[in-house]
């Protein structure tokens, strides 16, 4: 079928089998292998991606359902400057990325995050990373991350306490 | 192995009466919703159609609102939705607590209250809670140029191995939590999972009692159960073991017996063992009433 | 937040002149990770590249009848590599590791299920899948071995004998046996295996893909298609996880790909799929420990007799240096005159199991720990002071009669884990809150081990290793080394003990990607040897760097440079045609000394030691476990990076924990039925606990400024905590891990009826 959809804001139009993965769409058509496929069971959460500012699974989405919505991925994170979102700045401060191939989905899951709940709790941050596994960190140092990028974002607009629901990756 | 989806096909109708149209031709697509489950069993190689009716666009399967005094939920109903539904959580906070169950948020952003019901897993989240509070199931299905509905009980709806009462030109379309369910009546939900988050359930289950304002006798008790039978399970003789008497620690210890006795037949698996699935499956009834109750449960057998 | 700085010891005097050694500078991977520009193996465009697939046996033992071609299926797109093929082109089926007994495709005979048989390759994946469909295999199923308690086929067997047992046993005033048994762990690096091959051109074959040692896999395929190692060329690409998942196993997937390459004349990748890696790769050795110790009436250790049994599956591969390092390890951290340690790998018809974080040490500790527990309860002692009382001081002798003059590091664990996990006063909250808690019971657990630093016995010296330097341009310096990096930090912490070493800034120093055609041959990425060992080669061929630049110029060697002086020294030395690369050889710093046949002296050149306490919170309902606190003390030598050994010792108690609690293999006729992550159960960020760490730094004189190895350390003890605390929650004896809520409530409800009372 013929698909139109926004990819970390830039339009793309291809023609794809509908109940191809959005994954194999990113990782295939586009050559966007920064989301990356840890189980293809929706288990693990490398491939997380944004839909519509949704956290999603993209190996468990079929291409059809992407058609006219928008997808942002790790790729799209930083600015086009090369300026590092403050997520990810905080992670490679921590240490919050050991063998880096959990960490697309895990800053993609934290954004989610903090698009929603700028001053997130240590259990909320818990919460919304239980889909994304991570084998190398024991999460101490994700987690501390951040709590330490949502520190940084409030301080630098404060506006967004107040419930902004603009999301971290529509910042750009 | 992963199987290859290449040549598979997707109708993505707009209007239910389009989709229930194809839903009622010989060659029945696949209804699709989240596609939490259906990618799963993809990557598995275990392709169950060729053909899909992709769900999404239809307006007419979504939204939660009040209906007849009771609860109406959307087959599109996502958990992320049921969990910031303000409806939801003042009028059945039980539902919103199983919905955070579910798998962890891009699960719950994606997977659907009717696409749970249309795979009917015997551990799915959602039956056990959707036993207990009574729901209607409502499915349409077209009728020459009509479309025509009609609803069944969530008791009735499963009725084998991951079978239900929907006939193949049927589709469900909603849940209606009935007005009766949600006046004097209290739930309680609990899912024993293989881990906190992201979890299959190894036994999950939902009590709702209405007691009597003096005296504290049941008067009304509908009890669900997940992953102990090969359908999702009304446990009839745990409600009739509590029907009459107060709660406590001895009739939640006797419904139990009687869950165990008559309604649950677990059995082993990759995930858990038949005996612990019995044993937990008691205390939890036991610990279910007790919060209902207000009371420590015995937790028969020490 | 768990933002609690970790403990450290306060650096000393020499330690405060060092500028970049102790600092957490930024990983130098780190930008590419984390905006997904890093490059792992299934991100790699390979122009015209076919995809592999292995067709592997679903017997756990039979005879291969028949291998046939389906005639209806078009083959001309299709190539499948079968064993006779390798023997027709004279190709070597076997896979070379230690006893050179697992074929690359199985023959005539199968020995375990999952075994490879065929090979399949076509222009995509799904053309090979369906390929690989079409070939008929016909099979004679053979009866399996499949339990490893009655199998009489041993691939290795140690022995260990110190003092007199009988005498110890004569004089103890409490005697306990206790049998301890623990399943196989997946290592579910998040990153599956793969591998890509190249036909070979102008007499070399290139492989490409995840992996820890570059160096096994160019022995593998030397030895596979008879060729020197200089025909190979291994690059490791950005690999998502290791923890000895990917040691020995890509050999196999290595010699695949390459196979299928040299089959149809182009570059191939075989890329394995979450089911197949889990099922089919390595795993943590499953087996038992039986003890019998005997603890005289002041609760101090006569004799120890432990006897260790491993399931090596149906190939010998790495099981024989597993069972050496548990039975090695088996004692523990403590004092016992009279000691006799036993141990054999024994076959069975199941997948070999493998290298995996602790390398055996896992399992000999959760035996012990959980052995001491039971044995201070039969001796009406508390476990902390029964562990005070036998834990080695400095000086003290091992159970290979190693004197260890840093030995009492196990001791200042023990009480920096006791202190602040505020031992006793939450031993008395717990107590309050079991008794008013109708359905939630609190318990602490304590574990106390150790692990060697580097390859066992005379391990290294065989090996050899050899790292170097190399001036770049403008006053860079490469380090070259085959360590690989796979999450832990390797790139960035041999740049930084180069950096210490010259005086130069960290940014001036780069470490270059492991690629044997460059790099030379500094071992294996394994055994917590990187930094403890190569690390030190690293510094080594550093100093010779200096030494030959410092004479260029007329001054002593040993002083810091500034990027000025180092630069027109460079320049110097390069425009008088001095030599540009600098290499050293492992030269035994430490003059470690080890009998191999009597198992005595010096097992390894130094250990690290640890002490970690658990806290537990069980509920009776439903018998599920939440653990609420990690508290670990744990000796590093020397924090080079503060923040990566931090971020080991973290990640190796979180896979400890998912050990010892969730983690279940679950096997079926030989094969693995739970082998998806929705099945197997790894803990998320909500299982795992927050972690406290006291990192301790007692020096290893021969490291690189001190530093012992620590990559295992943590995985070892953090199952048996977390047991121990579960039973002293419960009351109840668990012996069998992981300790799943099925097994706790088996346990529970084994108990005495009055001693219940829920």
């Amino acid at each position: 079928m013929k698909l139109r959809l926004i990819v970390d804001g830039r339009p793309v139009a291809l023609e794809a089998p509908p109940m191809k993965r959005l994954l194999d769409l990113l990782r295939d058509d586009l050559g966007a292998t920064g989301t990356k496929e840890g189980c293809g069971e929706g288990e693990c959460g490398a491939c997380a991606v944004l839909l519509d500012g949704e956290l999603v699974n993209s190996c468990l989405v079929p291409v059809c359902q992407a058609d006219g919505r928008e997808i942002a991925t790790v790729e799209g994170l930083a600015g086009s400057d090369g300026t590092l979102h403050p997520l990810q700045q905080a992670f490679w401060e921590t240490g919050g990325a050991q063998c880096g191939i959990c960490t697309p989905g895990m800053l993609m899951a934290a954004a989610a995050l903090l698009a929603r709940d700028p001053a997130p709790s240590e259990s909320a941050i818990r919460t919304a990373l239980a889909g994304n596994l991570c084998r190398c960190t024991g999460y101490v140092k994700i987690v501390e991350a951040v709590a330490v990028a949502a520190r940084r974002m409030r301080r630098a607009s404060p506006r967004r306490r107040a419930g902004a629901r603009r999301g971290p990756v529509s910042r750009r | 192995m992963r199987g290859d989806t290449t040549g598979f096909e997707v109708s993505r109708p707009r209007t239910l009466a389009r989709a229930l149209a194809e839903l009622a031709a010989g060659e029945r697509p696949m209804p699709l919703a989240g596609g939490t489950d259906l990618f799963v069993a993809l990557n598995d190689g275990r392709a169950p159609a060729e053909r899909y009716l992709d769900l999404s666009r239809l307006a007419e399967l979504t939204g939660i609102a009040p209906l007849d005094g009771g609860l109406w939920l959307g087959a599109s109903t996502t958990y992320t939705q049921l969990l910031r539904s303000r409806l939801v959580a003042r009028r059945a906070p039980a539902l919103a607590a199983m919905a955070g169950t579910v798998g962890a948020s891009a699960i719950q952003n994606r997977g659907t209250l009717g696409g749970s019901l249309g795979n009917a897993s015997p551990a799915a989240d959602p039956a056990p809670v959707l036993l207990a509070f009574g729901a209607e199931i409502e499915l349409a299905r077209r009728d020459g140029r009509r479309v025509t509905r009609r609803r069944v009980a969530a008791a009735d709806f499963f009725v084998a191995y991951r079978e239900t009462a929907a006939r193949p030109d049927e589709l469900i379309t909603g849940v209606l939590l009935p007005a009766e369910a949600l006046r004097g009546w209290r739930y309680a939900y609990r899912k024993v999972g293989t881990r906190k988050a992201q979890a299959i359930s190894k036994v999950v289950a939902a009590a709702g009692v209405r007691v009597a304002p003096r005296g504290g006798r049941v008067l009304e008790a509908r009890i669900g159960y997940g992953s102990v039978a090969p359908t999702p399970v009304r446990a009839r003789a745990a409600e009739a073991a509590i029907l009459g008497r107060p709660l406590g620690p001895q009739s939640a210890a006797a419904a139990a017996d009687a869950l165990l006795a008559e309604d649950i037949r677990p059995i082993d698996d990759l995930r858990s063992t038949a005996e612990y699935r019995a044993r937990v499956a008691g205390r939890l009834l036991e610990a279910l009433l007790g919060e209902l109750g207000g009371f420590s449960p015995r937790l028969a057998g020490g | 937040m768990p933002s609690v700085p970790p403990a450290r010891t306060r650096p000393r005097g020499a330690r405060a002149a060092e500028r970049v050694v102790g600092r957490n500078v930024l990983r130098r991977e780190g930008r590419e990770k984390l905006t997904g520009q890093a490059i792992y193996v299934a991100d790699l465009a390979v122009d015209d590249a076919w995809w592999g697939t292995t067709v592997r046996a679903p017997h756990a033992r039979a005879r291969i009848l028949a291998i046939e071609r389906d005639p209806g299926y078009d083959w001309s797109r299709a190539v499948v590599v079968l064993a006779a093929d390798l023997e027709r082109r004279g190709y070597a089926n076997v896979a070379h590791l230690i006893h050179d007994d697992q074929p690359f495709l199985a023959a005539s005979v199968v020995e375990h299920a999952e075994e490879p048989v065929a090979l399949v390759a076509a222009p995509s994946r799904e053309e090979a899948e369906r390929a690989a469909a079409h070939l008929r295999i016909r099979y004679e199923p053979l009866e399996p071995l499949l339990d490893f308690e009655g199998s009489r086929a041993s691939f290795a067997s140690y022995a260990i004998d110190k003092g007199d047992l009988a005498r110890g046993f004569a004089a103890a005033a409490t005697v306990l046996e206790g049998v301890y048994r623990f399943g196989a762990q997946e290592h579910a690096y998040i990153e599956p295996n793969g591998m890509i091959a190249w036909p070979s051109r102008d007499g070399v074959r290139r492989v490409q893909g995840s992996m820890q040692c570059p160096f096994y896999v160019v022995h593998a395929l030397a030895r596979l298609f008879r060729e020197p190692e200089a025909a190979i060329r291994v690059v490791q690409t950005t690999t998502g996880g290791g923890f000895g998942g990917k040691e020995e196993y890509p050999n196999l997937i290595a010699g695949h790909a390459a196979l299928l390459a040299d089959a149809c004349g182009r570059p191939v990748r075989l890329l394995y799929d979450r089911a197949e890696d889990m099922a089919a790769t390595t795993r943590r050795h499953p087996g038992r420990v039986r003890h019998r110790s005997g603890l005289d009436s002041d609760g101090r250790l006569l004799a120890l007799e432990i006897d260790v049994r491993l399931d090596a599956g149906a190939y010998a591969t790495l099981s024989p240096v597993v069972l050496s390092r548990a039975v090695l390890h088996a004692a523990g951290p403590y004092r016992c005159a009279n000691v006799r340690i036993t141990g054999t790998a024994v076959k069975t018809n199941t997948p070999p199991n493998g290298a995996f974080r602790g390398f055996g040490v896992p399992q000999v500790a959760f035996a012990l720990e959980r052995h001491l527990d039971r044995l201070a309860a039969a001796a009406a002692l508390d476990p902390v002071e029964l562990r005070r009382r036998n834990l080695l001081a400095d000086g003290e002798t091992t159970a290979t009669g190693q004197a260890v003059a840093d030995a009492g590091a196990s001791r200042q664990a023990l009480a920096a884990a006791l202190s602040r996990s505020r031992w006793r006063s939450t031993r008395r909250a717990h107590a309050a809150y079991n008794r008013r808690h109708p359905t939630r019971r609190r318990g602490l657990g304590l574990a106390c081990y150790f692990h060697g630093s580097g390859f066992t016995g005379n391990g290294e010296i065989r090996l050899g290793s050899v790292a170097a330097v190399e001036l770049a341009p403008g006053g860079r310096v490469r380090v070259l080394a085959s360590s690989t990096e796979m999450g832990q930090g390797t790139r960035t912490v041999f740049a930084q003990i180069v950096a210490e070493t010259l005086g130069l800034p960290y940014e001036r120093i780069e470490t270059v990607d492991p690629d044997t055609a460059e790099v030379p041959d500094s071992g294996p990425t394994v055994a917590s040897r990187t930094v403890a060992v190569v690390g030190r080669i690293v510094a080594d061929a550093a100093r010779e760097l200096d030494r030959a630049l410092a004479a260029r110029v007329g001054r002593p060697p040993g002083r810091r440079w500034t990027v000025a002086t180092f630069e027109r020294a460079a320049r110097r030395h390069l425009a008088a045609g001095g030599e540009r690369r600098f290499e050293a050889r492992f030269a035994n710093p430490a003059g470690q000394r080890f009998d191999d046949r009597a198992y005595r002296g010096d097992a390894y050149a130094t250990y690290a030691w640890a002490a970690t306490v658990v806290e537990v919170e069980v509920d009776l309902v439903s018998f599920e476990v939440e653990v609420r606190r990690v508290v670990s003390a744990q000796d590093v030598g020397r924090a080079i990076h503060p923040r990566l050994a931090a971020g080991q010792l973290e990640g190796g108690l979180a896979q400890a924990l998912g050990w010892g609690l969730f983690e279940e293999v679950v096997m079926r006729e030989g094969r693995m039925v739970n082998a998806q992550l929705t099945n197997y159960v790894l803990p998320t960020a909500i299982e795992t606990p927050p972690i406290e760490l006291a990192i301790l730094e007692r020096p290893f004189a021969h490291g690189p400024f001190g530093a012992k190895g620590i990559g295992e350390l943590p995985m070892d003890g953090g199952a048996p905590a977390a047991v121990n605390a579960v039973a002293a929650a419960l009351g109840v004896d668990l012996t069998e891990i992981p300790a799943t809520p099925e097994r706790i409530a088996a346990a529970w409800f084994a108990r005495p009826p009055q001693e219940r009372g829920a």
